[in-house]
């Protein structure tokens, strides 16, 4: 067994632990909690497509922000920069969607999504290298911007006709609609995407000199600069990748899911993908499988108010729980050997084997 | 020697931005649970759950989308407990409803879906019963067309109206509650000292410029007829905090409104929006020593948040349609029709007949003999609020003299009223 690979399932368990802990102490049981999520999750046709279609921006975000990791960026802005990438998405669509083929139109909404959403990434990278503001408070910064501009045009400029409402804005036109699955959520369009985007995360990171760069960049900022990396340059990169690819999943929330901007059009998935990234930590071959984990997650937590009469919100305590020990474990694992733990047990028993000698 | 100490002072700086920036590292992590794991709702209630009938076995279900808290002493609760009143009353019903269903408390859910959830567990007829939910009602009823779709307040179902969706399976039902809104104003008309009434308004649209316009309109008449006043010392003045309910950082805080009212000499404060921030601030500021009122909305049991400061309340008595719906939807037909049910007069306030309202409050004092007589006159058409001349807030005609307006023109009202302050659009 690994240094590591034992600090991590050590710290699972005991995340699992304190979470049943928590959860018979409100009363609940955590297998009825598991059992309705699981159902809520996969227990129809829909909900398997509602896991599915909120995998999408969960695989594009998370792909994002391994590109920022790597560089040893935290990228809160996320969010901004899913909700840019939609607005920037709207207005093809408001421009032309009388006037150019849907599919052209389409096109130019994804398109322009992503552009956005590196624009905002982008803004966020300015800040941080030449501002000097910690990339932390320039992303959320630019998230209220962001949200704050939404909001603006749903009750201003772009408002429905006679109503300003924080549904959003009017629904657009059928043929704008990503195509779906048998009358379900999902998007192949979308899923494609965001397989698309796994795929050049793990081509990139692994396999080209850039991704070798930014790994530098990310472990030593300093060293690499004197070793002649444009860390400037690779620091930008990262924020305009992650950033474009967040716009992408607002352009796809618009196209795919809501068919109009609203208020709240990242739907917190950028923080949820935040904590994919930051469980799986630099292994772009795991973001599948959490991300999907963290979907169904979400998603089945829609049963808890139904069937168990809970907050949903529970499932957001018990992602945040798994990451926070994660984290841990990985901390731990590089200050402490697993012998000193072992030793540090050791000791503990044989005095306590004294004290009842 | 001044290069040397500013180079010392740069490099501690950069030691304690470095140490600071690990700091940030785990500050911006807990954040990041905070934004998951909650979600700004305004009462600490349960959700959602299950009604069961002791009927059991065979239950009929209906599924409810509440769009804020279900126990918001407003409209939600109207809804609940309206629901809740069928499945006492009619035996074999059972009643599933998820509530805060709006982007702000539960992000990454549409009303659609629920509706899908609700239906995958047996329900047979879906309530939606808020205006902002008339998208997805029609996504609900185009996908599900042996299921009954009800969307409270939409006129999708109205040939008549402006936005006739051709949708078998779907209803709209929506009471008249200018009505109420009408003796609303004329409650606050009577209550007021100062002669300036407040509007704690929504989101603007054609339903909520109707109910302040009939606000207006009733509290003008009783200024006019019974306080004997001159309707231009009348200030009627709407505030829209851009939802049904507060959504902290994206909507007008009621509560700061309703203060900002109290403390401007607006001595009545009306509500129009789905809770009851009017009666606690009105309240809070009468224990300070303000001489202030407050009409509430929705609910009936809305005075007793503050009873000896309310004016009074128009309600909502949603088991009446409910009732109907279910037992026409149960008979095997379903309900296609656009259904906007005046009050009984005979009888406002009589539960198995009426659906809506008025409860005077105790603030009325001996003016409520002039309410009732506004509400007699209101039933026997004596008295007609909507009846020209009457014009629009910039101005323009609305209604000639003698011209009494349609249901399309009240329905679809598309400016304030001339004498209302506050923004149309």
């Amino acid at each position: 067994m690994t240094k590591s690979f034992f600090y991590q399932i050590s710290s699972f368990a005991i995340a699992l632990i304190i979470l049943t802990g928590m959860i018979l102490l409100s009363g609940a049981s955590p297998l009825a909690i598991i059992a309705s999520m699981w159902g809520g999750a996969f227990g129809t046709l829909d909900q398997v497509a509602r896991v599915v279609s909120t995998l999408a921006p969960l695989l594009l975000c998370a792909s994002g922000l391994l590109f920022t990791f790597t560089a040893g960026l935290y990228n809160l802005g996320i969010e901004g920069q899913i909700s840019f990438g939609a607005i920037v998405a709207m207005i093809p669509i408001r421009l032309f969607q009388d006037v150019l083929p849907p599919a052209l139109v389409i096109v130019l909404a994804i398109g322009l999504g992503g552009v956005g959403g590196a624009l905002w990434g982008l803004l966020a990278g300015a800040l941080n290298v030449y501002g000097r503001v910690n990339e932390i408070f320039a992303g959320l910064g630019l998230n209220f911007v962001a949200d704050g501009l939404a909001l603006y045009l749903i009750f201003g400029p772009w408002k429905k006709e006679g109503v300003a409402s924080m549904s959003g804005t009017e629904t657009f036109h059928e043929s704008l609609w990503l195509p779906t699955l048998a009358n379900t959520d999902i998007s192949p369009i979308s899923l494609l995407l965001g397989i698309a985007a796994v795929v050049i995360t793990l081509v990139v990171l692994r396999g080209t000199h850039f991704g070798l760069q930014l790994r530098a960049v990310g472990q030593n900022l300093r060293a690499s600069y004197v070793l002649g990396i444009p860390s400037t340059r690779q620091l930008l990169s990262a924020f305009a990748i992650c950033g474009s690819f967040a716009g992408l999943a607002g352009s796809l929330q618009v196209l795919a899911v809501y068919h109009r901007l609203i208020p709240s059009v990242s739907s917190n998935l950028g923080f949820l993908a935040l904590l994919v990234a930051m469980l799986i930590g630099l292994n772009a071959l795991l973001i599948l499988p959490v991300a999907f984990f963290f979907s169904a997650l979400n998603v089945g937590s829609l049963q808890l108010p139904l069937e168990l009469n809970l907050e949903s919100s529970l499932a957001g305590v018990i992602q945040g729980m798994l990451v926070l020990f994660a984290l841990l474990g990985r901390g731990l694992s590089e200050t402490l050997p697993p012998q000193a733990i072992r030793r540090q047990i050791a000791i503990w028993f044989d005095k306590k084997q004294t004290a009842k000698g | 020697m001044e290069f040397n100490r500013f180079g010392q002072i740069h490099r501690t700086a950069a030691k304690v931005v470095k140490l600071s920036y690990r700091f940030w590292q785990i500050a911006a992590l807990a954040m990041l649970m905070g934004s998951c794991s909650s979600s700004p709702t305004t009462t600490g209630s349960p959700q959602a759950s299950t009604s069961d009938n002791p009927a059991g076995g065979d239950a009929w279900t209906v599924g409810m989308i509440i769009v804020g808290p279900k126990n918001d002493a407003g409209w939600n609760q109207a809804h609940y407990e309206g629901m809740e009143t069928v499945v006492k009353t009619v035996p074999g019903v059972k009643f599933e409803y998820v509530d805060k269903v709006n982007p702000g408390d539960r992000p990454n859910v549409t009303g659609a879906q629920v509706a899908d959830d609700l239906i995958a567990k047996g329900a047979k007829m879906i309530i939606f019963n808020s205006d902002d939910f008339k998208d997805d009602a029609l996504a609900a009823a185009k996908k599900h067309p042996d299921i009954s779709i009800i969307h409270i307040s939409g006129d999708y179902a109205w040939k008549e109206g402006k936005n006739f969706k051709d949708q078998k399976n779907l209803s709209n039902i929506m009471a008249r509650m200018e009505y109420g809104k009408m003796m609303a104003g004329c409650a606050a008309a009577l209550g007021t000292k100062t002669g300036k009434i407040g509007y704690l308004g929504p989101l603007i649209n054609d339903e909520t410029r109707r109910y302040a316009s009939s606000a207006y309109l009733g509290a003008k008449y009783c200024w006019e007829n019974y306080r004997k006043k001159n309707p231009k010392d009348l200030t009627f003045k709407v505030t829209w905090i851009g939802f049904w309910f507060n959504i902290p950082g994206k909507t007008l805080d009621p509560t700061k409104v309703a203060d900002d009212y109290y403390n401007g000499g607006f001595d009545v404060v009306m509500s129009g929006i789905d809770t009851p921030e009017a009666a606690t601030q009105a309240k809070k500021a009468a224990d300070a020593g303000k001489d202030v009122r407050f009409v509430h909305y929705d609910f009936k049991e809305g005075c007793t948040l503050a009873p000896g400061i309310c004016l009074g309340v128009p309600y909502y008595n949603w088991s009446l349609p409910y009732r109907k719906a279910v037992e026409e939807a149960r008979s095997g037909k379903i309900p296609n029709e656009f259904v906007w049910l005046a009050p009984d007069w005979k009888d406002i306030n009589n539960p198995e007949t009426s659906i809506l309202g008025f409860l005077p409050g105790k603030a009325l004092g001996e003016n409520t003999k002039f309410m009732d007589e506004f509400i007699k006159g209101l039933g026997d058409g004596s008295i007609h609020p909507f009846k020209g001349p009457l014009n629009f807030q910039d101005g323009t005609p609305f209604l000639k003299a003698g011209e009494t307006a349609t249901d399309q023109q009240i329905w679809y009202l598309p400016q304030l009223l001339a004498g209302m302050e506050g923004p149309s659009k």
